[in-house]
């Protein structure tokens, strides 16, 4: 209940995205990858963005920090700090207010090295050189080159970028693929840690284990939109405490649990569903499911469905 | 597909033209001599009153004759070689790449003089010395590409299956690299117009009694001094419009047999 | 310590090949069918019949091909290159003098290339698909397939005759004397020619640069910069340039083969006393010694070339020891 007193750093509000692209017959179409997308963010609190691969959840990370391609466009409303949050907002904040850290080393100019990168356009060596400390880079690292850094050091180099400035939202990328569970133990650390010093943290994963882990409050993204935003603890506690049937299945298609994965596919973007974006996998589907489906409040977290209770 | 068949309807063209032209279209008539463009000579006229459009055309077109005849040899090498070097591998590969090599390590225009010299100038010197060298770009083309379909799951069940090395060539590796090679053909051509042109201009190639766009050039110099720049302009004007739509062509065909290669 | 056992590995390749190149070049004149005592001394020799014979033995002329080679590698690396029939001088001072001429044409030549075709190139890559995109592609096309002689005739024809803002041709002002000359006259004839020979340079390094860069931005490292705040003019110094400036040069370097190519139709045009006319004249005339040193030293010149592509390579690019 004191996080509903902190302040509410990132609010975003029917988030759509959709790209025009060239298609067979070089028709020009328009793909609508996130629709009506909602979620906020407070100061020091974790925020979970959980679904499976390939649901666009990177498109929310980029469409936050304005890196969209050129042929992407927008709709619906994004406020930081209370204030909204325009493109042109985002360049003079990105960097600076707003840091992200990348999945993989691959983000980092292979030619550079990496102290340079690390301190990137306004940062200071002092600085560069305190963070190394801190997560225990040597200093030689900052002479290195990107290919020459194990995964570890990687990711804490990655990190240690994103504090160069006084962060106030740390958006993350799927950061944890291909660690080891004691790197992501660390580096889950890290996000408490920036965390607890009154960032506020958005985690973008498609690892469900690791949002119980880490968040305080998890998002479950499907089809390019979120469906169902509760407390951690509730997907702890099992599915009866949540609201939304695909987070149920989510939680029951894990090894840990039933282990029983869900029948069929998410829609594809050019073909969605009229009404519910689940409706065809639902089993408690009715002709409610066909309308518009509106985020509501039940039960201390947000749903959008017509049958939660 | 329409900038393909414009272009190619335009060199076919020239092509045909300059092969069935009479030669009557560009004789000699001193009472026309260096008449700038106007109405009746498009292209204005020469010193010794031939009309430049037919000259340009006809010689064109027999740069365009000798180009293919260049063309069908280098491919046909770069073809043999190409493959050979991929299927066999081991010490042909290095041999054929060494060739490669050796061949580009000397400036082409140097090499493409020496041949010609060695043939003793002329129309038969400049056929050979351009059907010689164009092969090591196109081999090179080839082999990687024979080896990337060698390394498919395909050919090695053919080899497996028992087939033989010049039954798998012929039956999966061929048909592979073929949209390819005739790209790398294609795009041989505007080479071998231009090296055929450069080397006639500097006096090696084809006499100066012949309708070539390099013998028009060359001589074309000699009144550059005096203003009369059609002599120059024009003909030169449509040997870069022919490399140019070669190139045209063949960078469509790639887009079009292989849409992945597109960079944008 | 891969990175000098590879170093040592490319020069000796390249090494080889030039070697190899210089028997090539000797077997395609060996089989001409001028004679070779001929060939030697020229039709209108008023040579006595001991001459005649010192050079039958010192060349070998009379010896199978393979000894003949060895005689004429040997006096080669002894510096002997034999006595050129047009010029009536040793090769090796005919090509020391024009060497001179050519080397600064080429130069600059190169150096212009270079320096215009990566600016435009960079600039078509940030601007892609908008306007300047569109005509620097079309004018770096044109370039491209543009014959050099011919762009040389234009420029004569416009900028010399029509406008009259330069000189007809030659290196040096006629009718003034060696010592007459001034750096500002060389300079002055230099330009028609250097820019001619650097119009097809331009436009591949342009194109290339173009593709290079548009790769590049293309590279999730472009989207993270951006996401760290960076403004695309900071993109394009910070990453831009260290990544596509190396490969550039590389290129440019490698394109040495072309440039000696260019120097003998760009003389040709201008009447620029370098060694591309003497490549022209020798052919022309049958002057076989002089042919033979030309051949080889462009073949040098194509080694330096590739050579300068991948040491600049190896000593540059961070990743070159754990690639090789």
């Amino acid at each position: 209940m004191e996080q509903k007193t902190k302040q509410e750093i990132l609010s975003v509000e029917e988030l759509s995205v959709s790209f025009s692209m060239y298609q067979k017959g070089l028709r020009k179409g328009n793909l609508e990858v996130l629709h009506k997308l909602s979620l906020s963010v407070r100061a020091g609190e974790i925020l979970a963005v959980a679904g499976s691969s390939g649901s666009g959840k990177s498109i929310l990370a980029h469409a936050i920090l304005g890196i969209l391609p050129g042929n992407a466009c927008m709709d619906g409303r994004m406020l930081y700090k209370g204030q909204p949050l325009t493109e042109k907002e985002k360049k003079g904040l990105r960097g600076r207010e707003i840091a992200f850290i990348p999945q993989s080393v691959d983000y980092l100019d292979p030619l550079m090295r990496v102290g340079k990168q690390v301190r990137g356009v306004r940062g200071t060596k002092e600085r560069q050189r305190e963070l190394f400390r801190k997560y225990g880079l040597e200093e030689g690292v900052e002479r290195k080159y990107p290919f020459m850094l194990s995964g570890g050091m990687a990711r804490r180099v990655l990190i240690a970028s994103a504090l160069m400035e006084d962060a106030c939202l740390i958006v993350a990328d799927e950061p944890t693929p291909g660690l080891s569970e004691r790197l992501t133990e660390e580096t889950l650390k890290s996000f408490r840690e920036m965390a607890d010093a009154g960032c506020a943290v958005l985690l973008i994963t498609h690892d469900i284990d690791l949002a119980f882990k880490a968040a305080d409050r998890i998002a479950v993204f499907y089809a390019g939109t979120v469906v169902e935003i509760a407390p951690a603890e509730d997907f702890r506690k099992g599915k009866e405490a949540l609201r939304h049937p695909y987070s149920r299945a989510f939680l029951e298609a894990l090894p840990q649990n039933e282990f029983c994965p869900l029948p069929g596919f998410q829609p594809y973007a050019a073909k969605l569903p009229k009404g519910c974006l689940f409706a065809e996998r639902c089993r408690e589907r009715n002709e409610m499911c066909m309308g518009e489906i509106p985020m509501r409040k039940v039960r201390g977290g947000e749903v959008r469905c017509v049958h939660a209770r | 597909m329409i900038y393909i068949g414009l272009a190619g309807i335009y060199l076919l063209g020239i092509f045909f033209l300059g092969i069935f032209m009479p030669e009557s279209a560009y004789e000699v008539n001193y009472a026309e001599k260096l008449i700038p463009p106007c109405a009746d000579h498009l292209f204005g006229t020469d010193f010794m009153g031939r009309d430049m459009l037919m000259r340009s055309v006809k010689g064109l077109s027999v740069s365009m004759v000798i180009a293919l005849l260049a063309a069908g040899v280098s491919s046909v090498l770069a073809l043999a070689f190409g493959v050979a070097a991929a299927v066999f591998g081991g010490k042909l590969d290095a041999i054929v790449n060494w060739c490669v090599d050796l061949f580009m390590g000397i400036p082409h225009l140097v090499l493409l003089i020496l041949i010609s010299f060695m043939l003793g100038r002329g129309a038969k010197g400049v056929t050979a010395a351009v059907a010689l060298t164009h092969w090591p770009e196109l081999t090179r083309v080839v082999r990687s590409e024979v080896l990337s379909v060698r390394s498919s799951q395909y050919v090695r069940a053919a080899y497996k299956m028992g087939k033989s090395h010049l039954r798998v060539a012929w039956e999966h590796v061929i048909p592979h690299v073929l949209p390819v090679y005739l790209v790398g053909v294609i795009l041989l051509f505007p080479h071998a117009i231009m090296h055929e042109a450069s080397i006639t201009f500097l006096g090696f190639g084809l006499p100066a009694e012949k309708p070539a766009v390099g013998v028009i050039l060359s001589e074309s110099m000699k009144y550059i001094a005096m203003g009369k720049w059609w002599l120059m302009l024009f003909p030169g004007l449509m040997l870069l419009l022919a490399v140019m739509l070669f190139d045209v062509i063949g960078e469509n065909l790639k887009k079009l047999w292989n849409p992945d290669s597109g960079n944008e | 310590m891969t990175r000098l056992k590879y170093m040592g590995k490319t020069v000796l390749r390249l090494l080889t090949l030039l070697i190899a190149v210089s028997i090539l070049s000797f077997l395609l004149l060996e089989a001409s069918p001028v004679d070779p005592l001929t060939a030697y001394i020229g039709t209108d020799s008023t040579l006595s019949e001991e001459a005649k014979e010192e050079i039958i033995r010192h060349w070998g002329l009379k010896e199978p091909p393979v000894t003949r080679f060895l005689k004429w590698a040997g006096n080669f690396v002894c510096g002997d290159w034999g006595e050129s029939i047009t010029y009536k001088k040793p090769v090796k001072t005919v090509i020391a003098e024009r060497l001179k001429y050519s080397l600064a044409l080429m130069l600059a030549a190169w150096l212009f290339s270079g320096i215009l075709g990566y600016a435009f190139g960079m600039l078509a890559a940030v601007r892609q698909g908008k306007l300047t995109d569109k005509v620097i592609k079309t004018f770096s096309l044109t370039l491209q397939s543009a014959p050099v002689f011919w762009i040389g005739l234009l420029f004569l024809s416009f900028f010399a005759v029509r406008l009259g803002w330069f000189p007809i041709g030659l290196a040096t002002p006629m009718g003034k004397t060696a010592e007459e000359v001034t750096v500002f006259d060389r300079i002055y004839h230099m330009i028609l020619p250097a820019v001619t020979l650097s119009v097809l340079g331009t436009g591949k390094t342009a194109l290339y640069t173009r593709q290079k860069f548009i790769e590049i931005l293309n590279k999730e490292f472009i989207l993270y910069a951006r996401a760290r705040g960076e403004s695309t003019g900071q993109i394009i110094w910070r990453h831009g340039i260290r990544n596509t400036l190396m490969p550039a040069v590389t290129v440019q370097f490698a394109s040495f083969s072309e440039l000696f190519g260019g120097i003998a139709l760009a003389e040709s045009v201008f009447s620029y006393p370098g060694i591309g006319s003497a490549l022209t004249a020798a052919g022309l005339g049958g002057d076989v010694p002089l042919l033979l040193g030309i051949a080889v030293c462009s073949a040098v010149f194509v080694f330096a070339g590739n050579l300068a592509a991948n040491l600049l390579y190896l000593v540059l690019e961070p990743r070159a020891g754990s690639f090789v």
